[in-house]
């Protein structure tokens, strides 16, 4: 069974070929057969391997499938082979049946745009891409998959490229991303040079054995590698293109930008995890670069009246949450965190892609209101959604992967009270603005008339992610047991805390969220627009509806310089030389072409002319 | 015996006439006279070089010449024919339409 590894990405990317090339001549009932097919063809597959792999896992945990020889040039190989492990395993199984699920959910919520088979090969070839970086073996394959993704989420972003505003929006999430894959470029770079291999597995075996705790390489090599994690996961300070990411379809922004790329980074650092560990203040830096993204995008969340928007900043702060896990050695955490993460946020997203349709695209969330009565499926599934993101006590998914980093976070070697305290904190805030959203939208006077009601095709998915949302957190024992066959277990460095009371805590912070937001938006509206008409409180509004001013910061510090040379260089200073060459040239040749004058007379005596020079020249010289 | 001296300033006279008939005249066929002047100068100069040391190559030369210009001379005067056909005209400065 493990065999079939390969036709996982294989049959996504066959399915892009297939729409990229015959997509436009499909009727629009075969671009989905085609679409959805392949995807469940692969999420099939994924989940047979996965029986597979855990009634017989192989030998070391770990199974390499090698297809052919990439590159071989001199010390340099390169193989497309995959690498199966626990890790990459739970990886590619949420990754294919998310995927699954929000294909299925796009054939409805696309139908009638013209360009659905362009969409539909797009989320294929993204599928194919995240696959391939998931199961790549070494880390010149999973660079392929990263920019394969990357190159998806920017095509995806401006996929109504007709409006200027999404094909900005496309190209700032690539060229911010792009920072961090150059930092991760040249981080692989440095690993070549000083260990000589790519392969994951090598690589980490090579590191561990030269490099000591701390040594330079170590932490050069880990912090360029967060680099590229920080730019491709959206954190601190790279986040800046993931609001504006939402320009791009509902299903892409919850496949691509909530559930599986963004969670890239996460997965690179589990990948390298023994880098990490070698660069103890790396490691740090990632839970202090988590933990700080987690808060600063919560209070971001709380001031969006953009419904995506305050989706995307959570999904900002939960990816925080899961570097503040790595970052404190929690590796199953994280993974466990992206797994429901992926769940909840993917639901979240679709419920707000179905209120979105009802109400005739309309993603101002003070226009909505009241859709409790009027969309009760989708009221009930972003509920669901909404209390796994905050952290609903005992029911939901989200609390028990939350609660798991919290309670590692206060026990950790590397993190404290002081880095527990500021993720219940991110609880609060959370919760906050998750009800925020959800009793705005879906309680008070009706706003905005119901024009259309979600089908089938689109609640179903849905309400399977919901179950996931509930059910995917229930038991996590035998989960964080099989990722420990491919990463290291937790290491309970204080033994201060007990989990019960970190619990109770998260609980509290939860129900204090919940109780703020609905004082101030249901139970006494009028409070938020006293704290608007306060110069101080409309100035902090308008600071955290700019995230923090970063986008100003940016625009001032790197966006206008390079404009302004660009405007500057417009004629091409070194241009103008090749210019100056071919118009000297011009200028001889019309001077020359003056001496053509057609009378014989002038040529005889040129000739003559000519002789008496050649002939003085040979007689005097 | 030739004087040389007299011999090569007499052929180079005779040259420069021709080579002004050349530059001044605007009837072809007075051009392609003055080209004979000229052929015919280098051919008296070949002469004079031949008797002064007494090898037969400059007559031998002169006889080339001779014949070279009787080949140039006939396919001279078919072109002035047939410019004269086309523009009843031999003035070369008329005829001026391939020009820069």
């Amino acid at each position: 069974m493990l065999q079939l590894l390969w036709l996982v990405p294989a049959v996504p990317f066959a399915g892009a070929l297939m729409l990229a090339i015959f997509g436009p001549r499909m009727r629009s009932k075969v671009v989905a057969v085609v679409g959805v097919g392949t995807i469940a063809v692969s999420a099939v597959i994924s989940l047979l391997i996965a029986g597979a792999f855990l009634s017989a896992p192989p030998a070391a945990g770990a199974d390499t499938q090698v297809l052919w020889t990439w590159i071989d040039v001199g010390s340099f190989h390169s193989a497309i082979a995959f690498y199966l492990d626990a890790l990459s395993l739970v990886m590619v199984v949420v990754v294919t049946f998310v995927s699954f699920l929000i294909h299925l959910y796009s054939t409805e919520f696309m139908r009638g745009d013209e360009g659905y088979s362009r969409f539909f090969a797009y989320m294929n070839l993204f599928v194919a891409s995240m696959v391939t970086l998931l199961l790549a073996d070494n880390l010149l394959l999973l660079y392929l998959g990263w920019e394969g993704v990357g190159l998806c989420s920017y095509l995806l972003i401006g996929f109504w490229y007709q409006d200027p505003a999404n094909g900005r929006a496309g190209r700032k999430a690539f060229i911010v991303t792009r920072v961090g894959d150059t930092a991760m470029a040249v981080g692989l770079f440095l690993l070549f040079h000083r260990l000589g291999t790519l392969r994951i597995q090598d690589l980490m075996h090579a590191a561990q054995s030269q490099w000591p705790i701390g040594s330079p390489y170590a932490i050069a090599a880990a912090a360029l590698l967060l680099g590229g994690a920080v730019g491709k996961s959206a954190q601190l300070p790279l986040q800046t293109w993931l609001p504006d990411a939402m320009a791009g379809p509902t299903p892409t922004s919850a496949l691509i930008h909530a559930a599986t790329m963004v969670t890239a980074g996460v997965y690179l650092i589990a990948r390298t995890h023994v880098l990490f560990e070698l660069a103890p203040p790396v490691q740090l830096a990632v839970a202090v670069v988590g933990t700080a993204t987690l808060l600063m995008a919560g209070f971001s969340a709380l001031t969006q009246n953009d419904i995506k928007r305050v989706l995307a900043y959570s999904t900002i702060s939960q990816i925080g949450y899961m570097f503040l896990a790595l970052g404190v050695g929690a590796w199953g955490a994280a993974i466990f965190h992206f797994m429901t993460h992926a769940f909840f946020k993917a639901l979240l997203f679709l419920a707000a892609g179905i209120v979105i349709e009802a109400l005739h695209h309309e993603h101002n969330i003070f226009r909505m209101g009241g859709l409790r009565k009027e969309l009760p499926v989708a009221f009930w599934i972003f509920l669901i959604g909404g209390c796994a993101l905050a952290g609903l006590p005992l029911i939901t998914a989200g609390f028990y992967s939350k609660d798991l980093i919290l309670w590692s976070t206060a026990n950790s070697a590397a993190g404290g009270m002081g880095l527990w305290a500021a993720g219940i904190a991110g609880v609060v805030l959370t919760s906050l603005y998750t009800f925020r959203l959800i009793f705005l939208v879906f309680f008070g006077p009706a706003a905005t008339p119901v024009t259309r009601r979600p089908g089938r095709a689109m609640v179903i998915p849905a309400c399977v992610l919901a179950f996931l949302s509930i059910a995917g957190g229930f038991d996590r024992a035998p989960f964080t047991a099989f990722m420990s066959t491919a990463l290291p277990g937790f290491r309970d460095a204080r033994g201060g805390v007990a989990e019960a009371a970190s619990s109770t805590a998260a609980g509290f912070a939860f129900l204090a969220g919940l109780l703020a937001a609905w004082y101030a938006y249901l139970r006494n509206p009028a409070l938020g627009r006293a704290a608007g008409r306060n110069p101080a409180g409309r100035l902090l509004h308008q600071f955290w509806f700019s995230d923090w001013g970063m986008d100003w910061l940016y625009d001032r510090l790197f966006v206008r310089p390079v404009v302004w040379m660009a405007a500057a260089n417009k004629a091409d200073i070194i241009d103008s030389i090749y210019d100056g060459l071919a118009r000297m040239a011009a200028l001889c040749h019309r001077f020359l072409s003056l001496t053509e004058t057609g009378k014989l007379r002038w040529y005889a005596a040129w000739i003559a002319g000519g002789s008496a020079v050649v002939v003085a020249i040979v007689m005097f010289l | 015996m030739l004087p040389i001296r007299e011999g090569f300033i007499l052929s180079g006279i005779l040259f420069t006439l021709g080579l002004i008939g050349v530059l001044v005249r605007r009837n072809l066929v007075f051009a392609l006279m003055s080209i004979e002047v000229m052929l015919n100068a280098a051919g008296l100069a070949f002469v004079v070089a031949g008797t002064r040391w007494r090898q037969p190559d400059g007559q031998v030369v002169f006889l080339f010449i001779l014949a070279m210009a009787a080949a140039e001379v006939s396919v001279g005067l078919a072109l002035v024919l047939e410019l004269y056909h086309q523009y009843k005209s031999l003035d070369t400065d008329a005829i001026s339409r391939m020009r820069g």
